[in-house]
């Protein structure tokens, strides 16, 4: 089975015929090429040539992050799965205002379905399903993005209502974080748009031409659009667990006057559990099948595949456990 | 040269062994999109290639249409295919069949024979392209044709459904 490669601090990518080794000031450590699936760089990178070509060759991305932990960008190896005519209808989509549309809607209600599950797993009553019904009032993109911002926004205020006293988000902030939950957040959600990357990456989709987003929001804007499905499951229930089980606390965070970020060791414990979760498996319904809560991000580009090439109509992913 | 006809036609061995066994599946192989080899029945099929045919030249590929497993050339050209099971033997055969099609049409070659190698088995099938053969290979071009240029067929869950590929992407 290939796994997620984290490397946590700065060092060094060599390659000695087929195997890469990182070394950093602690030693030389093999990272055999057939066992990694994407590589998270969270320190400083220094890579040679002969390691790209492999991670190239094997078509391995890798995802940078910044001092603060902060997506910067991917090495997105030359793309080997490629459909003409899945682009084209890919394309098609966007361009044709009521196929684009009725996409982002599914998008915001999916969305919209995984933020309930999290909060009525903490009995906490909300309005999202009452808001997310505004979409049908919506009669282009930009107003479905305003019903999302009102969901949203519902959302995390209610989220203080789970979190323990010293961890209260007291709203959202963004760049940069001011306090530790939204430092978790901030954390969390650029994991998961990397980790949504790496699976388009294994299909043929174009992760340029989003639906919900605009193309050139971000590089890969359709991992953005396929991220707000999956954020409050895989980051938000994160937190509330690892917080209330007081398994991060305040010795884990850099706070300064103006921002908070995640430390080194916070880091560590929060990717760890991260990546737990990502292999972490259920039955999945309709394929009668153990699936892994990353293969559920491949399963929605496939449906996203049916639906563009017009075998399935489109339906969100919600938690159905 | 392909005649006109034959020209649009050219269709890769695979295909020919995706119409006897799923549509769907032949339509999405087609228009290029493929699951990453990631799937344990993938991997054994490999293994079984390595261990059983270690010392014959393998998997020549011919126009980037067809692949055979292996050629042993004497006084006539064997084709063989290596396969794991009998199952699907009217997919194998037909696939064989139209490699040495392909050679006899396109290359000029005669006195082609083909084997189907069951090492599993210890079994070994020889096939002959006869004329009717031949013409039920131009059937079976022309319906790879139609298939193809239309829109995907809707999956239709079989057997085989549970080790193919492409089982994820049909059923979820
Ligand atoms: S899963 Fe079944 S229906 Fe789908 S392509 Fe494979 S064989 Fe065909």
């Amino acid at each position: 089975m290939k796994k997620n490669y984290y490397l946590m601090s700065d060092g060094l990518l060599k390659r000695k015929e087929n195997t890469l080794y990182f070394v950093n000031k602690d030693g030389k450590k093999p990272i055999p090429i057939n066992k990694i699936y994407s590589i998270y760089a969270y320190g400083s990178l220094t890579f040679s040539s002969q390691s790209v070509h492999l991670l190239a060759k094997e078509g391995i991305p890798i995802h940078f992050f910044n001092y603060y932990g902060f997506y910067d960008g991917s090495f997105y190896p030359r793309e080997t799965l490629l459909s003409g005519d899945l682009l084209v209808k890919q394309v098609e989509h966007y361009l044709n205002p009521g196929k684009r549309l009725w996409i982002a809607k599914k998008f915001i209600e999916g969305a919209a379905g995984n933020m309930e599950k999290v909060l009525g797993y903490y009995h906490v009553q909300n309005g999202i399903g009452k808001t997310v019904k505004d979409l049908t009032l919506s009669s282009n993109v930009t107003e479905a993005m305003n019903v999302e911002a009102r969901m949203r926004s519902e959302y995390y205020s209610k989220m203080d209502e789970i979190l323990p006293d010293g961890f209260k988000m007291e709203g959202r902030s963004r760049r940069p974080p001011e306090n530790m939950v939204n430092a978790l957040i901030s954390f969390g959600n650029s994991m998961v748009y990397s980790t949504v990357i790496s699976e388009i990456y294994n299909t043929q989709l174009n992760p340029t031409i989003s639906y919900l987003h605009e193309p050139f929001e971000r590089r890969y804007s359709l991992a953005l659009d396929l991220s707000e499905m999956f954020k409050p499951i895989l980051v938000d229930r994160l937190i509330f667990y690892m917080v209330n089980k007081r398994m991060l606390t305040e010795d884990d965070f850099e706070q300064k006057v103006d921002y908070c970020i995640l430390n080194d060791g916070g880091r560590k414990k929060f990717i760890k559990e991260y990546d737990e979760r990502l292999k972490k498996t259920i039955k999945h319904r309709e394929l009668n099948r153990k699936v892994s809560y990353r293969r559920l991000i491949r399963l929605e580009a496939y449906k996203l595949i049916k639906h563009i090439l017009g075998t399935q109509e489109y339906k969100p992913f919600v938690m159905w456990w | 040269m392909l005649s006109n006809s034959e020209k649009h036609l050219q269709v890769r061995g695979t295909e020919i062994n995706y119409y006897f066994i799923c549509k769907t599946k032949l339509w999405l192989f087609s228009h290029n999109i493929q699951m990453e080899q990631e799937s344990e029945s993938v991997s054994m099929g490999k293994q079984l290639h390595k261990k059983s045919y270690g010392r014959e030249k393998k998997d020549f590929t011919i126009d980037n249409l067809i692949s055979v497993d292996f050629i042993r050339r004497g006084e006539t050209l064997e084709l063989h295919e290596v396969k794991k099971s009998s199952k699907m033997e009217d997919a194998h055969r037909y696939q064989l069949l139209y490699y040495m099609y392909y050679l006899k049409k396109e290359k000029g070659i005669q006195n082609i024979i083909g084997f189907i190698d069951y090492p599993k088995l210890r079994k070994k099938e020889k096939v002959e392209l006869t004329e009717s053969e031949e013409k039920s290979l131009e059937g079976i071009i022309e319906g790879i044709g139609q298939i193809v240029h239309g829109t995907i067929s809707k999956p239709e869950k079989k057997k085989i459904c549970r080790k193919c590929a492409y089982y994820e992407f049909c059923w979820v």
